[in-house]
């Protein structure tokens, strides 16, 4: 064996794994245990119910949606923060962050708030016929405003170190300012617009505490996934709620590797380049 | 100290950075460790550090196991290629750092570390520069810094990797001279390892080249270069002319030119043969043997100029070395034509069995009786 | 106004600026300034008395004292947790490191909810554990403990992700050469190791907090929401909410606000002094 110069790799690996080992890998055990308890045909009947499909559908759908607004507003934000100077950068800079630091039912409340009919903004909004709180556009807007820091902050250094001779370059040769977005900022930028766009939407496909507030919650209409679970729990059915848990894990898990993949795929120049 | 490397092999995922690797170090040496990257020289120098350990072979001081004492044991001074100066620590607090975290019953009181630092400072002319730090000094002042904090722990052997690497062409012969002074004064073992051939020439005591893991060969700079022992130090070390040489009946030759003795009696029939710059003789009489060659350009670089030849019979581009104010004497110009020989080289048979490798063993050395 | 790409002679263009620097500064004012004020706004709805009477209710300081003690165990823990998980992965080379990685960021893409499920599922009164700890007397869901073990699921990649990239990036050799000054471990790690991250471990800490002081999900399906018990102080927004006491929500959220205002500010300034020593800046150490 062969010796090893810096000390505590023996402890500090020891204690990682067997905190991650207590901490994560022993409940998701338990989690993909207790599912199996509801079997096949529990599972099925779970997945055919129209509740259940109709709960992931929003939570997925919604998720997905909410994460490809915030790669275009998050992509609008962040080009304004990089590119322009102008007063009040400084402070929206540091407020991008807020919807990660501000508590998701601090969050919760306050978009309802503005958004019910007597708010700041729904007494405006309703009368013209737009929902926003109570129903669907509610997830989604509480969605988009917890994914909505990731994509900003994945993108801040990537246009930051954006060399700006590639744009001079194609300047130079004619293109317009379209073409120079569209031709050569864009397709540098998809593997990191991917990852923003990851990272959103793990965190919109899970979200719970911003979102029951404003949803209204009503069955089959904006009802989402994570609100199954908790009702089942509080009616005792743990092997529902565990397979509901593991049906959305899974799910979730897919639509990463996939994003994964397509960033492999959009980033080929990078490994040849660098 | 007298240390002992005997049979050193170190394995990494794909290739080996050391392979077999034998080597005697004397007390008070000046050892350089030279090759071009990828060389094990780094690898070699961490394990006396006791940074990594070899896969085999054992490193001994007077009959006592190196080995076996891990990297804090040793008392060795390294100085690391980046310095790895400890960023939040002034200067001050950088060179004391070896003294401070000694075991309580080892460690002097505060008033002597704060005396030999100081001492140390003024050796490496910082002695202003206490408080700085890391980040707020040069390139050459860091360098020094990383040397006055690994002289700290009164070393019994000193480890460079690198040590003018990153420094800039001036500051770098300045450092040279001074660490050379340096060493002369402290006669502390010290083994540095570079890639640069005039750094190892001009500093050393004894230069081990490496290449492939191997030692090429071990000797004073002098040796070295005047008396390569393999093919890989006569192109690493200098500036050399590759000759290939065939044998026809008892002589070897190429184009023109041939030698008429045989030192491998008939054993080998492909060889090739080392001549550096200026072993070349430029004006060789007309009844010897000579090529035809043509002068292509002339470099002048101050007191020398070198040459760019071409013999057209055998297609050969040569490389050769003059004193500057023999050039008009000896009519060279680009255009001009001139008859040249080896005057020295250093040859190698070639295995006829296996294609061109050189066989080192045969190894052998000529000088014509001609005088250029 | 525009800076940089700017350039005299278009009048388009300029406008075209102005134009993306209006919307992009309406947008932001609307979408996260209008939320934080309206926070503040409903809070003080009836007057400075009513806030502060709100606040000084037992639940309301419970839920502040239990919120304070979740996070004083939960940051702690995730602490240690981040510098060993940060040394073993940066310092050393072994097999399955990626996996191992990957593993520490899992919790970043677990729902809430089901973070606090396999913690129901494991300890609950159905659970693996559930049985045995209650012959034994020991409560862990629907109590302090069932809320630290949520908590520190879900802040669990917090100070790992900070440090992980800041170490990779630094290096080992001042640690080496530490050693081979003669520093043992312990010297080792807190003479040299330990102020060369400091910053980036601070900021990791900083966020993790805020995420183990905010939670809400997580510690709802643990919790049992047993008033001055086991309701943290999102918890509390969450009960007063439902009991119409609108006012008294705002108020604890007015505070869990402040939190977060303050948590930016620490966090900005970081990011502005010690920026070159904090490797990341995205939420989550991404």
């Amino acid at each position: 064996m062969r010796r090893r110069v810096l000390p505590g790799f023996g402890i500090s690996l020891g204690y990682t794994l067997a905190y991650l080992g207590l901490i994560v890998l022993l409940p998701l055990v338990a989690l993909a245990w207790k599912a199996t308890g509801i079997g096949f045909h529990g599972l099925l009947q779970l997945l055919a119910s129209p509740r259940t499909l109709a709960a992931l559908r929003l939570s997925f759908g919604g998720a997905l949606l909410a994460a490809l607004l915030n790669v275009f507003l998050g992509l609008l934000v962040a080009w304004t923060l990089v590119r322009y100077r102008f007063p009040g950068r400084r402070l929206f800079d540091a407020l991008i962050d807020l919807p990660f630091a501000l508590p998701t039912a601090v969050a919760g409340i306050a978009l309802t708030a503005i958004y019910a009919p007597n708010g700041w903004l729904g007494r405006w909004l309703v009368p013209m016929g737009i929902q926003v709180a109570y129903a669907p556009p509610g997830v989604l807007l509480a969605m988009v405003f917890v994914g909505f820091p990731f994509v900003v902050r994945t993108l801040q250094p990537v246009l930051q170190s954006l060399a700006r001779d590639v744009e001079e370059a194609a300047e130079s040769l004619g293109a317009t300012r379209a073409q120079t977005f569209f031709r050569v900022i864009l397709p540098v930028l998809v593997p990191t617009l991917l990852t923003g766009f990851a990272l959103a939407l793990a965190r919109a496909v899970g979200e719970y505490g911003s979102v029951i507030f404003i949803a209204g919650n009503i069955p089959m209409r904006s009802e989402i996934a994570p609100l199954l679970i908790v009702q089942k729990l509080e009616e005792f059915d743990y092997a529902g709620a565990a397979a509901l848990g593991v049906v959305m894990l899974a799910f979730s898990f897919v639509l990463l590797v996939l994003i994964a993949l397509l960033q492999h795929w959009s980033g080929r120049w990078a490994e040849r380049g660098a | 100290m007298t240390l002992t490397l005997d049979r050193l092999s170190r394995r990494f995922t794909n290739f080996a950075a050391l392979d077999d690797v034998s080597l005697e170090m004397a007390p008070g040496e000046f050892l350089a460790l030279l090759g071009p990257s990828g060389s094990g020289k780094t690898t070699l120098l961490r394990i006396l550090a006791g940074l990594d350990y070899p896969d085999r072979g054992s490193v001994t001081q007077a009959g006592r196991d190196f080995l076996a004492a891990s990297a804090r044991e040793r008392n060795v001074g390294l100085v690391f290629q980046h310095y790895a100066l400890f960023r939040h620590l002034t200067v001050r607090e950088n060179v004391a750092f070896g003294l401070r975290v000694r075991p309580r019953r080892r460690r002097p009181a505060r008033a002597q570390i704060r005396e030999q630092v100081e001492r140390l400072l003024k050796r490496v002319q910082l002695e202003e520069l206490g408080d700085r730090y890391p980040s707020q000094l040069s390139g050459g002042q860091r360098q020094r810094v990383a040397l006055a904090r690994a002289l700290a722990v009164e070393p019994e052997l000193l480890l460079l990797d690198e040590p003018f690497g990153a420094l800039d062409a001036q500051v770098r012969v300045t450092l040279r001279r001074w660490l050379r002074e340096l060493h002369e004064e402290l006669q502390l073992t010290t083994v540095f390892v570079t890639h640069d051939q005039e750094e190892a020439l001009e500093l050393a005591d004894r230069i081990a080249v490496m290449n492939r893991g191997r030692i090429e060969q071990v000797g004073t700079p002098q040796a070295i270069y005047q008396d390569p022992a393999t093919p890989f130090v006569c192109e690493f070390i200098g500036r050399t002319n590759r000759i290939p040489l065939t044998r026809h009946a008892q002589a070897w030759r190429a184009g023109a030119w041939s030698l008429t003795e045989d030192p491998w009696n008939g054993r080998h029939r492909e060889a090739v043969a080392y001549v550096r710059p200026e072993h070349l003789a430029l004006s060789v009489p007309d009844g010897e043997p000579a090529w035809e060659a043509r002068v292509r350009h002339v470099y002048l670089a101050g007191s020398v100029a070198h040459l760019d030849l071409y013999v057209a019979g055998i297609d050969l581009a040569l490389e050769a070395d003059v004193a500057s104010e023999d050039l008009g004497r000896l009519g060279l110009h680009a255009g001009a034509a001139l008859r040249a020989a080896p005057a020295r080289l250093v040859a190698f048979p070639c295995d006829d069995g296996d294609g061109s490798r050189p066989v080192i063993d045969e190894r052998c050395s000529w000088a014509s009786p001609i005088r250029r | 106004m525009s800076g940089g790409s700017a350039r005299g002679g278009s009048t388009g263009r300029w406008l075209g600026h102005v134009a993306i620097i209006a919307f992009a500064s309406l947008f932001l004012i609307v979408f996260l300034l209008l939320p934080l004020a309206s926070v503040f706004a409903e809070a003080f709805r009836q007057g400075m008395q009513a806030y502060l009477a709100s606040l000084q209710q037992p639940e309301a300081l419970s839920a502040i004292r239990l919120t304070l003690l979740v996070a004083a165990i939960a940051v702690p823990l995730n602490l240690v947790f981040g510098v060993a998980a940060a040394w073993a992965m940066t310092r050393f080379e072994f097999r399955g490191k990626a996996a191992l990685g990957a593993l520490i960021d899992l919790p970043f893409s677990v729902s809430p909810v089901i973070s606090g499920l396999v913690y129901v599922l494991l300890f609950g009164a159905q659970g693996w554990f559930g049985p045995w700890l209650d012959a034994h007397g020991v409560r862990i869901i629907f109590a302090v403990p069932g809320l630290v073990l949520a908590t520190v699921f879900i802040t669990l990649p917090f100070v790992a992700r900070e440090l992980i990239p800041l170490m990779q990036a630094q290096g080992s050799e001042e640690e080496e050469a530490a050693r081979v000054l003669g520093a043992n471990a312990w010297q080792m790690f807190f003479r040299v190791t330990l102020p060369n991250i400091r910053w980036a471990l601070l900021y990791g800490v900083l966020l993790c907090n805020a995420r183990a002081m905010g939670e809400f999900g997580a510690v709802s399906v643990v919790s049992g929401h047993i008033r001055g018990l086991t309701t943290t102080m999102p918890l509390e927004v969450e009960m007063r909410y439902n009991e119409y006491d609108y006012v008294g929500a705002f108020a604890i959220a007015s505070l869990l606000a402040l939190l977060a205002l303050l948590t930016l500010a620490v966090k900005t300034f970081l990011e502005w002094r010690y920026g070159d020593e904090i490797a990341a800046h995205a939420p989550g150490g991404h």
